[in-house]
């Protein structure tokens, strides 16, 4: 197990134009030893990228991979020691289940008799005991998706173990149990993990730390609390959550925001902002008042179950509310927002009070 | 479902006559010989099975079925395993790949007593380029008289014209298999021939069998580019089964006994292709079932 550390990785595609845009750029980033990190993003921000990077599957075209301090950037995947969990299970059909956990032992030449141990000991892990001498091709995506697992934490010196999306081709109600396996996996060994995901509930259920990617970059790493509380960007606020953030335009000045021309106090002094000011509220900060508050036009009612979604329009902006399940909803309802659950937002950043 | 409405099958009867005029009518005269003698004059006596034991006892058929059987097995030891090689050679991506596609294609756009023409040409001690410069070598090299050197030929020539086939075929059974399996196996530190043994041959297993069909029916059935290169000989050392039909029929008239013998032949294809036609399926079967489970 090591830390990973990564130092000014950048990637372009060869195929690309030189001075067209970069999948990665300037990363700077350093992992702990034994962490669970998900990445999480939209499709195409480059995720992928960096998870091949770290595993060497891609060289990087500008910086340098540091696994515990030692530059790895020019070593091959195999010779970095590093477990990768792909999207779609990717299993050797022609062998049996213990034969694919032993195939990376095998390769490495290590000791039959020492192989043989070892992959009963990962076989009972995941479950698979009863299906040891099942060919591989029988077996159902998630048992697959549990083969590919075990293949990289059947290596006793695995240095990390990387997965992309590996919950992308499995039923929803294994999803759950299979997530819960990983966790229990991580907590029992501490391998550093690291877990490429777009779907926010797996990231945020299975890492101590997300790291929130967009276009090439990272746009904040922190524990899903504080994603969820102060996001570091309007971005990070309206991919997380659902519906997301609400994020309004607005002028700030000292402690007072003014949207549509109403007044919000401020839950810190601002001072004077100028540029592109918006103001952020998640719709679980605003809530339907009898009297106080500000007077909206409800838009649209989504019951989603265990709550509903209202839509209001304050004069020209809408907000999303969500309110408990059972709330009778006026048409023209009052909104009162948290006050300390508000963040102020300069040109999409997150900005503190000033004191 | 109940089947509400028959009028679909008007639909295929224009196939069902089209089929009939071009195979099944002519299968039935050929049945229809095999079991009755002529004298000419269009008089026909009924045989029954005589020509089929006649056939079936010549040692004349039975040599030439070893000569075919020996030759398929050639064809298929030499051009699978070198059309598996060429295909894993063959660069997956670039502007390499529509080169070597045209370049592979080629062969297989040749017309087969063209094929034939050509080699027997190229053969000859006499002008061709092979024949002369093995000859101005110092080897002792004449299809027409040395029966090694006519099946040499002859082998020589349909690896050089069907190879390509088999490589196309392998050639997208590879190209199919997602990038993963190979990012995985490095991940998992495998050889080149692990990579093969555990990924490249179980995905291209079903066009191969393909591959592996095709070139066991059109090797056995092969016809033209012998008759066109040796005529059969030296002696019978080339006459295979097709050959050996036509004289038969055509050279000396016997058509019951050619008709017999067609059938016999006509029925060995069809045993093989039914063993390959049920090791395939029981592939997708097996498939199928992994894919319900799953």
């Amino acid at each position: 197990m090591a830390s990973i550390e990564l130092k000014n990785i950048a990637h372009q595609y060869p195929s690309e134009d030189k001075s067209g845009p970069y999948a990665l750029s300037s990363l700077n980033e350093l992992w702990q030893d034994g962490g669970a990190y998900a990445l999480l993003g939209p499709s195409g921000c480059g995720k992928t990228t960096l998870l091949n990077i770290i595993s060497g599957l891609l060289q990087p075209s500008e910086g340098r991979v540091l696994f515990d301090g030692v530059d790895v950037t020019d070593l091959s995947p195999e010779k970095r020691n590093i477990a990768q969990v792909f999207q779609f299970p990717v299993v050797y059909d022609t062998l049996t289940v213990a034969e694919n956990l032993a195939f990376p032992l095998k390769n490495r030449g290590m000791a039959k008799d020492k192989i043989t141990e070892r992959v009963a000991e990962i076989l009972s892990m995941l479950g698979l005991s009863d299906r040891a001498n099942e060919k591989a091709h029988s077996l159902t995506a998630d048992d697959k998706q549990k083969i590919s697992l075990g293949r990289g934490l059947v290596r006793t010196d695995v240095k990390a173990i990387l997965f992309d999306e590996p919950l992308t081709v499995i039923d929803p109600h294994l999803k759950w149990q299979l997530r819960t396996e990983l966790k229990k996996i991580h907590q029992q060994f501490r391998h550093t993990m690291i877990y490429v995901t777009h779907d926010q509930t797996e990231a945020l259920t299975f890492a101590d730390k997300v790291i929130v990617m967009y276009g090439g970059s990272v746009l904040q790493i922190g524990t899903p609390e504080e994603l969820f509380e102060t996001p570091a960007h309007t971005f990070v606020g309206q991919f997380i959550g659902s519906p997301g953030m609400n994020i309004l335009k607005a002028s700030v000045d000292g402690t007072v925001a003014i949207v549509d021309g109403i007044q919000l106090e401020l839950p810190g002094n601002y001072r004077k902002i100028d540029d592109q000011v918006e103001l952020g509220i998640r719709p679980e900060y605003i809530s339907l008042s009898q009297t106080g508050g500000i007077q909206a036009e409800t838009v649209s009612i989504d019951d989603v179950g265990k709550h509903i979604i209202v839509r209001c329009r304050l004069e020209r902006q809408i907000v999303s509310v969500i309110v408990p399940e059972g709330t009778s909803i006026p048409d023209k309802p009052r909104l009162v927002f948290a006050q300390d659950k508000i963040n102020i937002y300069q040109n999409a950043v997150l900005v503190r009070p000033a004191d | 479902m109940k089947t509400q409405n028959n009028k679909a099958w008007f639909l295929v009867l224009p196939v069902l006559i089209l089929v009939s005029i071009s195979a099944i009518i002519p299968l039935m005269t050929v049945v229809n010989y095999s079991v009755q003698d002529t004298f000419g004059n269009n008089e026909f006596f009924w045989v029954g099975t005589e020509w089929f034991q006649e056939v079936l006892n010549s040692e004349r058929f039975l040599n030439a079925l070893k000569r075919t059987l020996l030759f398929s097995a050639l064809i298929l030891a030499i051009e699978i395993p070198l059309g598996i090689f060429i295909a894993l050679a063959m660069p997956k991506r670039g502007i390499g790949v529509s080169f070597c596609l045209v370049l592979m294609a080629l062969p297989l756009l040749i017309p087969w007593n063209v094929v034939g023409t050509i080699w027997q040409v190229f053969g000859r001690v006499d002008i061709g380029l092979l024949g002369h410069g093995l000859a101005s070598l110092g080897f002792d090299y004449n299809y027409t008289q040395n029966v090694f050197d006519a099946w040499a030929t002859l082998i020589i020539m349909d690896v050089w014209h069907w190879t390509s086939l088999v490589v196309l075929l392998c050639y997208s059974g590879l190209v199919a298999i997602p990038e993963v399996y190979y990012q995985a196996a490095r991940i998992d530190g495998a050889s080149r021939w692990s990579v093969f043994r555990f990924i490249q041959l179980p995905k291209i297993k079903r066009v191969l069998l393909i591959a592996v069909l095709l070139r066991f029916m059109d090797s056995f059935m092969i016809y033209t580019e012998p008759f066109v290169v040796t005529g059969g000989g030296p002696g019978n050392s080339t006459t295979f089964l097709s050959i050996d039909l036509v004289q038969m029929a055509v050279g000396q008239f016997d058509l019951g006994p050619a008709a017999a013998m067609s059938l016999v032949y006509f029925l060995i294809i069809l045993l093989v292709c039914w063993i390959f036609y049920t090791i395939m399926t029981s592939f997708d079967a097996q498939a199928a079932a992994s894919q319900k489970k799953g």
